[in-house]
């Protein structure tokens, strides 16, 4: 099997063959991170002591010969919205500076359980607000492939850090593309698990009914066995669906010719880059000569999802983000005399400019007068938006489109219009509207050389068939073993 | 159907979601919701009224446990990441105040 440098068979190959301890990995990991803080910004805080302790322990474990998880020795990264008992978790807010989660998330916990090694919490827009990775309260993560352009949204550090092979692997979270877009932006593969695959027990509200954690890896086959791994049933997260995890790592391979791919004309419609779509119906054209068949379909709904989708994640985000109101933890104002401006100034000063923008949508979604006319509007939309797929799951396996209209935009661009950030987002959204699990995957660069990438997409708990035809296509292509400049990334 | 935020409503709005903003970003603010809450009546050019609403991906209803006691949060970890506490209290500022003439 071609394995990209890196990855995760080759990282336990290493260590099975005695080439390197998982204390020596664990070591040059911090230690390339730490040299590349200031050029990429991919990284928040780094966990050196208690991740030499579990190295020291798994070579220790190796060396008498006691049975090893799938994941023994392997650095993973973490986002900075999925709680660590060790360090901090900021969500890259102000108000949770300082903020030590006192557990692990159930997926940190199955991670460590399996051997995995947690070296990082990663940077991300504030609460996962935001497409370009630029609303952190630690400022912008830059993108290994052009440091003028942004990693994206909102797990931008994650898949930065992957994309510069800092880390094999690292866990994001996707409410309406922020797995997905960076994975694309940044030239590596996303997977959006189908709501209810994996527990949310420890990822930081943000919008509960889209919320999901996920992987960003350096190809299909190391996102399946992470995948494998963190999924699964959790009585501590109501909404984790009890049905059987399947090895999805060993069930990669996929006869694409019983395969039906559906293409949806209006994904390749305005507002779509030529250099994107181009290279997106080049990598469907792979599937089509491996064997697949292209069916077309019509998803009516699509142009409404955006909005749709905005009104839903803001309405929930106001209601899960008025905890942050500095009486239990997070930043608590200096001078409020009484409880209500304590409130009020701790979450002015505490929460960031797009989290309050995004509080005040859903607050005023919400409120009395406007409540039927929008978040109501929202939530019947989201039953038209989700009927549509379930018809073209009648006629097809996966969906194939652009992850997002355009190659990574650059620095700034988009700041100041809010607006314009929030359509980047038309592409991903309605997965999470719709639970479905859905994937991107490298496809190519651009003339400027920035990576371009395809999103397939399958019905909920479709993920080993999601997986497989993902696989079939890396089978297929290079592209995914592409990295970045060298003089960027180290 | 939607107006453009003037700055009394973003005001008002600010206040409900009890957020102390600087007169600046209110009017930042004002300009910014104003164009996305216009973006946002897209939705109404579609017919909803024999549509259920959907709020939530998965046909789940209530999630029942077994009603059981577990081990809970010491109270000294538990207060740890507070601003202020007082003992095994969370301490706040006045939450009543005195009636002003």
């Amino acid at each position: 099997m071609k394995t990209t440098p890196g990855s995760i068979a080759s990282v336990l190959d290493a260590m099975q063959r005695k080439e390197c301890s998982a204390v020596a990995l664990v070591r040059d990991t911090l230690e390339q991170i730490e040299q590349t803080r200031d050029t990429l910004n991919a990284v928040v805080s780094l966990l050196p002591d208690t991740a030499l302790n579990a190295a020291r322990r798994v070579d220790e474990a190796r060396a008498k010969g006691t049975p090893l998880g799938p994941l023994a020795g392997v650095p993973v990264a973490v986002k900075d919205n999925i709680c660590t008992g060790d360090g901090t978790t900021t969500c890259g807010s102000r108000s949770l500076a300082d903020f030590r989660s006192l557990y692990d998330a159930c997926a940190v916990e199955r991670l460590k359980r399996a051997g995995a090694i947690v070296v990082a919490k990663t940077n991300l827009d504030e609460f996962g607000m935001g497409s370009s990775c630029e609303h952190s309260v630690f400022g912008a993560t830059y993108n290994p492939w052009s440091l003028d352009r942004v990693a994206g949204g909102s797990s931008g550090g994650s898949a930065a850090a992957v994309a510069a092979r800092l880390v094999p692997v690292a866990l994001g979270s996707d409410t309406g593309g922020s797995i997905r877009q960076p994975a694309s932006y940044c030239g590596v593969v996303g997977i959006k698990p189908s709501y209810g695959r994996v527990s949310r027990f420890g990822l930081v509200a943000y919008a509960s009914s889209l919320d999901q954690i996920g992987v960003i890896a350096l190809n299909v086959e190391d996102a399946a066995r992470v995948l494998s791994v963190i999924a699964g049933h959790d009585p501590r997260d109501s909404t984790s669906v009890d049905r059987p995890v399947p090895n999805y790592a060993d069930q990669l391979e996929c006869d694409l010719s019983g395969v039906r791919v559906g293409v949806c004309e209006d994904h390749f419609g305005e507002g779509l880059d030529a250099e994107v779509a181009s290279g997106v119906r080049g990598a469907i054209e792979v599937l089509r000569e491996r064997g697949a068949t292209l069916v077309p379909i019509a998803l009516p709904h699509m142009r409404y999802a955006t909005a749709c989708y905005y009104l839903i994640a803001a309405s929930e985000a106001s209601s899960n983000l008025a905890r942050y109101d500095g009486i239990h933890y997070g930043h608590r104002a200096a001078g409020a005399d009484d409880i209500v401006e304590l409130y009020a100034a701790s979450r002015g000063e505490g929460l960031g400019p797009e989290v309050q923008r995004r509080v005040m949508l859903g607050t005023h979604a919400l409120s009395s007068g406007y409540h039927d006319a929008y978040y109501l509007k929202a939530l019947k939309v989201r039953t038209l938006v989700k009927r549509d797929f379930q018809q073209a799951f009648e006629q097809v396996d996966v969906i194939a489109s652009p992850v997002a209209p355009a190659t990574a935009f650059r620095l700034g661009e988009k700041l100041g219009d809010p607006l314009s950030m929030y359509l980047t987002d038309v592409y991903t959204v309605s997965a999470n509207l719709a639970g479905l699990c859905a994937a991107s995957v490298p496809v190519g660069l651009d003339s400027h050389g920035l990576p371009i990438g395809m999103q397939l997409q399958a019905a909920p708990f479709a993920e080993a068939l999601l997986l497989g035809v993902a696989h079939a296509y890396q089978r297929a292509s290079d592209f995914h073993t592409l990295a970045p400049p060298e003089s960027i990334s180290t | 159907m939607s107006e453009s935020f003037n700055e009394e409503q973003v005001r008002q709005v600010a206040h409900l979601a009890r957020l102390n903003l600087s007169p600046e970003r209110l009017a930042e603010f004002g300009a910014q919701l104003s164009k996305i809450v216009g973006y946002f009546d897209l939705l109404q050019e579609l017919d909803t009224d024999d549509v259920e609403p959907t709020a939530h991906p998965l046909d789940i209803t209530d999630v029942m446990r077994d009603d059981t006691a577990h081990d809970a949060l010491d109270v000294e970890r538990a207060l740890s990441n507070a601003p202020d506490h007082d003992g095994t209290y969370f301490r706040v500022p006045k939450v009543l105040q005195q009636e002003d003439a």
